[in-house]
C-alpha cells in the first residue's frame, strides 16, 4: 500500500483562492485595525489579488485537457469556462463589497475569507465528477453563503433570510444526497464516469436523477423550489446577492449538466420533458412575480429566478450547442446582472442598507442626477430584457436557437413570450430614470465610491462588448 | 438477526414519530437520539462497526447535545416559521410526503440490481479497510471536508460574536 | 441475513417522515431536527448499499455526510441564536419576512 500521489497542478486556481482565504484571515492579525488607519481595506486588496491571480492561472494554463485528480476532480474545458465565470462574478461582487461592507460591518477579514471559501466551493463544484466530491463542494459553497446572507447582523431581515435559506438549503441537500445514494444503489459506483459506463437503467437511476434535480433545483432557485430565493436575495447584503445569484447558478448548472450526462441510461425524453416544464414554470413565475414588486432589489431577485428558467432551456436542449449557449449566457448574465445589482446597491441609503431597500422608484430621475449611471443601468435593463445589440439578446438567441434545433420549439416560443413580459418591468425602470422626477426622499447627489464605479464601468463594458462581439465569443466557447 | 432488525426498526420509527409529533423540542431532541442510536446498531449489523461508533459519538454525543443546549438556552423563545400557514398547506404537505413515500416504496420493494445476496463490506468493514478507502481512494473529498469544516468554524465565529456596528463618521 | 431492501424501505419511510416534518412543523429547531433525520435516513441507505455492493464508497460517503451534518448543525444553531438574541433588542413586530 502506498499513499496516492496527487497532481495538485490541476486545481491550482482553487488552491490559490483557498490560500488567499487563509491569508485574508491572518491579515487581520498582522495589521490590527486600530493601529493602522488606511489599511482597513487590506483584506479586500488581498482577496481581489487572489481572485485575479486565480483567473490568470485559469486563462494562461491553456487548454485543459480533461486530466482528473483520482477521478474525483476534472480539469476540462467546461470547468475552465466555469472558473472564468465564477471568478469574474466574484471579482465584480468584491468590488461592490469594497465600499458597501464598511457601512454595516467591522468583520472585514471574516467576510472576505468566507467569500473566498464560497468561491472555492463553486470552483470545486464545477470540477467535481464524483458524487461525494460534488456533495462536499456544494456544501462548502452553501454554508459560506448561509453565513454571508446573514452577515448584516444589525438587522433582523438578514438573520431571517439566512435562517430561511439555511433550512431550505439543508432540506434540499437531503434530497440531493438521496439522489446520490440511489445512483450508488443502481451502480455501486460514485464516480460519474463509472456510473455512465454501467449504463444501468430502471427505477434507481430514474428516481436518483429526479431527486438530484430537486436538490439542484433548490440551489438554482428553479420553481417550484424557489421560495427561499426572493427573501434570501433581498435580505443578503447586495454585493453578496449579486455574486451568489450568478456564481451559484453557474456552478450548479455545470454540476447538473455533468450528472445528466452520467445518467445517460435514463431516457432523454423523460428528464428533458421534466426539465422543460420546470424551466417554463420558473420563467413564467419569476417574471409574473417581478411585475408586481415594490423593491428594486426584490424585483431583480425575481428576475434572477426567471433567468434560471432561461438557462435551463440550454440544458433541456441536451446538445453541446445548448450547453455552449448556457456558458455564453452565464458570461453575459454575470455582467448585466451584477451591473444591475451594483446600481441597486448605490441607490440604497448609506448606513441603512437593505433596511431602506431601494424602492422601485429609487432610480426615478437618475438621468438628471448621474447621467452615466442612468445610461449604464439602461444598458443592464435592456440587456436583461434581451434587446439587441446587447449581450443578453445574443445569450437568449443562442439558447432558444439550440432549443429549436433539438425539437423544443414550444419552449423557445415560451421563452420569447416571457422575454416580452419581462421587458415591461425592465423598461419601467428605464422610463423612470429618463422621464420621471426624482422622488422626494432621493439623494440629489448620489455618492459614487471609486470601486463601485469601476464595477459598473466594467459590467457596462462587458454587456456592450459581449453583445457586439457575440459571434466570435460564442465560436470561441463552442470550439 | 431479522428479529433484531424488526426491533430496531420499530425503535427508529418511534423515534422519528416522536420528533415529528411532540410539542416540546426537548422531547423531539430525545426522540431524535432514539432514532440515531437505533441506526448506530444497524450500522454494526451491516458490517460498519466504525461508523456505528462514530454515529454515537457525532450524532448522539455532539449534535443532539448541541440541539438540547440551544433549546435549554433560548427556552420558549423559539422562532416560529411560516406564520399564516393554513390547514390546507399542512394537508398538502401530508399528501406530498405520502406520494413521495409511495413512489419510493414502489421501487424499493424489489431486489437490487446486483441480486438478492449482499456481498458484504470488504474485510468485514474493519477500521483498516475503511481507513484505506478514506485516505487512499477518497482522499480528495476527505481534504475538501476539511475546507468545509474550516468554513463552518469561521461562520460559527462570525455569527456568535456580538454585533458591533461600524463607527459612523 | 436481513435483505438489503428492508433497510432501504425503512430509510425511505424515515426520510419521508423527516420531509413531512419540514413541510408541516413551524418550530425552526424541530424543522432542523427533521432535516437531520433525513440525512440520517440517507446514511442508513448508503451503509446498507455499501454492504450490498461490497465496496466502501458508501461508508466513506456516510463519513463525509456526518462531517457535513456537524457543520450544518453548527451554522444552523448559530443562525438561530443570532436571531433569538436579536429579538430581545429589536421590535418583534418587524418580523414578517418569513412567510412561506
Amino acid at each position: 500500500m502506498s499513499l496516492p500521489t496527487l497532481d495538485f497542478s490541476l486545481i491550482l486556481p482553487e488552491l490559490v483562492v483557498l490560500i488567499t482565504a487563509l491569508l485574508v484571515l491572518i491579515a487581520d492579525l498582522l495589521w490590527p485595525r486600530a493601529a493602522s488607519r488606511g489599511r482597513e481595506q487590506a483584506p479586500a486588496v488581498l482577496a481581489l489579488a487572489g481572485l485575479i491571480l486565480a483567473g490568470l492561472l485559469t486563462l494562461l494554463a491553456g487548454e485543459w485537457s480533461g486530466a482528473t485528480l483520482q477521478g474525483m476532480l476534472v480539469a476540462d474545458a467546461l470547468a475552465r469556462y466555469l472558473n472564468l465565470v465564477v471568478l469574474l462574478a466574484a471579482a465584480l461582487g468584491l468590488l461592490l463589497s469594497w465600499s458597501y461592507l464598511p457601512h454595516f460591518s467591522t468583520q472585514r477579514s471574516e467576510y472576505y475569507a468566507l467569500y473566498l471559501l464560497a468561491v472555492a466551493g463553486m470552483l470545486f463544484l464545477g470540477k467535481s465528477i464524483e458524487l461525494i466530491t460534488l456533495f462536499v463542494s456544494l456544501e462548502i459553497l452553501s454554508i459560506a453563503l448561509y453565513v454571508l446572507t446573514g452577515f448584516h447582523r444589525g438587522q433582523l431581515a438578514g438573520g431571517e433570510a439566512a435562517l430561511k435559506y439555511f433550512l431550505l438549503g439543508a432540506f434540499s441537500s437531503g434530497f440531493l444526497l438521496y439522489g446520490a445514494a440511489l445512483f450508488y444503489a443502481a451502480t455501486g459506483a460514485t464516480r460519474l464516469a463509472d456510473i455512465a459506463a454501467q449504463n444501468a437503467g430502471g427505477f434507481y437511476m430514474l428516481a436518483g436523477l429526479a431527486l438530484f434535480l430537486v436538490g439542484l433545483g433548490f440551489k438554482l432557485a428553479v420553481a417550484p423550489f424557489h421560495m427561499w430565493a426572493p427573501d434570501a436575495y433581498q435580505g443578503a447584503p447586495t454585493p453578496v446577492t449579486a455574486f451568489m445569484s450568478v456564481g451559484t447558478k453557474a456552478a450548479a448548472l455545470v454540476a447538473l449538466f455533468r450528472v445528466v450526462q452520467a445518467a445517460g441510461s435514463v431516457p432523454v425524453g423523460v428528464w428533458a420533458t421534466a426539465l422543460a416544464f420546470l424551466s417554463l414554470l420558473t420563467m413564467t413565475l419569476g417574471n409574473l412575480a417581478a411585475l408586481r414588486q415594490s423593491s428594486l432589489k426584490r424585483m431583480l431577485a425575481y428576475s434572477s429566478i426567471a433567468h434560471a428558467g432561461y438557462l435551463l432551456v440550454g440544458v433541456v436542449a441536451g446538445t453541446a450547442a445548448g450547453f455552449d449557449a448556457v456558458l455564453f449566457y452565464l458570461f453575459a448574465y454575470a455582467f448585466m446582472n451584477i451591473g444591475a445589482f451594483a446600481i441597486a446597491s448605490l441607490l440604497e441609503r448609506p448606513g441603512f442598507y437593505a433596511v431602506q431597500d431601494a424602492g422601485i422608484h429609487a432610480a426615478d430621475g437618475l438621468f438628471g442626477r448621474r447621467p452615466w449611471l442612468a445610461v449604464a443601468m439602461a444598458m443592464f435593463m435592456l440587456s436583461l430584457a434581451g434587446i439587441p445589440p446587447l449581450a443578453g439578446f445574443f445569450g437568449k438567441l443562442y439558447l432558444f436557437a439550440a432549443a429549436v434545433e433539438s425539437g423544443w420549439a414550444w419552449l423557445a416560443v415560451a421563452g420569447v413570450l416571457n422575454s416580452v413580459i419581462s421587458a415591461y418591468y425592465y423598461l419601467r425602470v428605464v422610463v423612470g430614470m429618463f422621464m420621471a422626477e426624482p422622488s422626494a426622499s432621493a439623494h440629489l447627489r448620489l455618492p459614487l465610491p471609486a470601486s463601485a464605479t469601476l464595477a459598473v464601468a466594467l459590467t457596462a463594458l462587458g454587456t456592450l462588448l459581449f453583445g457586439l462581439l457575440a459571434t466570435p465569443w460564442f465560436q470561441g466557447i463552442s470550439r | 438477526m431479522p428479529l433484531l432488525f424488526a426491533a430496531l426498526a420499530l425503535i427508529a420509527l418511534v423515534g422519528a414519530a416522536g420528533v415529528l409529533l411532540s410539542r416540546n423540542p426537548v422531547y423531539s431532541a430525545l426522540s431524535l437520539l432514539l432514532n440515531f442510536v437505533a441506526f448506530a446498531v444497524m450500522y454494526v449489523m451491516l458490517s460498519a462497526q466504525f461508523l456505528g461508533v462514530v454515529q454515537i459519538i457525532v450524532y448522539a454525543g455532539a449534535i443532539v447535545v448541541l440541539f438540547l443546549f440551544v433549546v435549554m438556552l433560548i427556552g420558549g423563545n423559539l422562532p416560529a416559521l411560516g406564520r399564516g400557514r393554513r390547514a390546507y398547506v399542512r394537508a398538502a404537505g401530508v399528501i406530498l410526503a405520502a406520494l413521495f413515500l409511495l413512489a419510493l416504496l414502489f421501487g424499493l420493494a424489489r431486489p437490487l440490481p446486483n441480486g438478492l445476496a449482499a456481498v458484504g463490506a470488504p474485510d468485514g468493514g474493519s477500521v483498516q479497510a475503511l481507513g484505506l478507502a478514506l485516505y487512499v481512494d477518497h482522499i480528495v473529498p476527505f481534504e475538501l471536508a476539511s475546507i468545509l469544516l474550516l468554513t463552518a468554524m469561521l461562520g460559527g465565529i462570525v455569527l456568535a460574536r456580538r454585533y458591533q456596528a461600524p463607527p459612523k463618521d | 441475513m436481513v435483505p438489503t431492501h428492508y433497510y432501504l424501505i425503512l430509510a425511505a419511510i424515515i426520510f419521508s417522515m423527516g420531509a413531512l416534518g419540514v413541510l408541516v412543523r413551524r418550530n425552526a429547531l424541530i424543522i432542523f431536527m427533521c432535516v437531520e433525520m433525513m440525512l440520517n435516513a440517507v446514511n442508513l441507505t448508503l451503509v446498507a448499499l455499501a454492504n450490498q455492493w461490497g465496496n466502501l464508497s458508501g461508508q466513506v460517503f456516510v463519513f463525509i455526510v456526518m462531517a457535513v451534518a456537524a457543520a450544518e448543525v453548527a451554522i444552523g444553531l448559530a443562525i438561530v441564536m443570532a436571531i433569538v438574541r436579536h429579538k430581545d433588542t429589536i421590535n418583534v413586530e418587524e418580523i414578517n419576512l418569513l412567510k412561506w
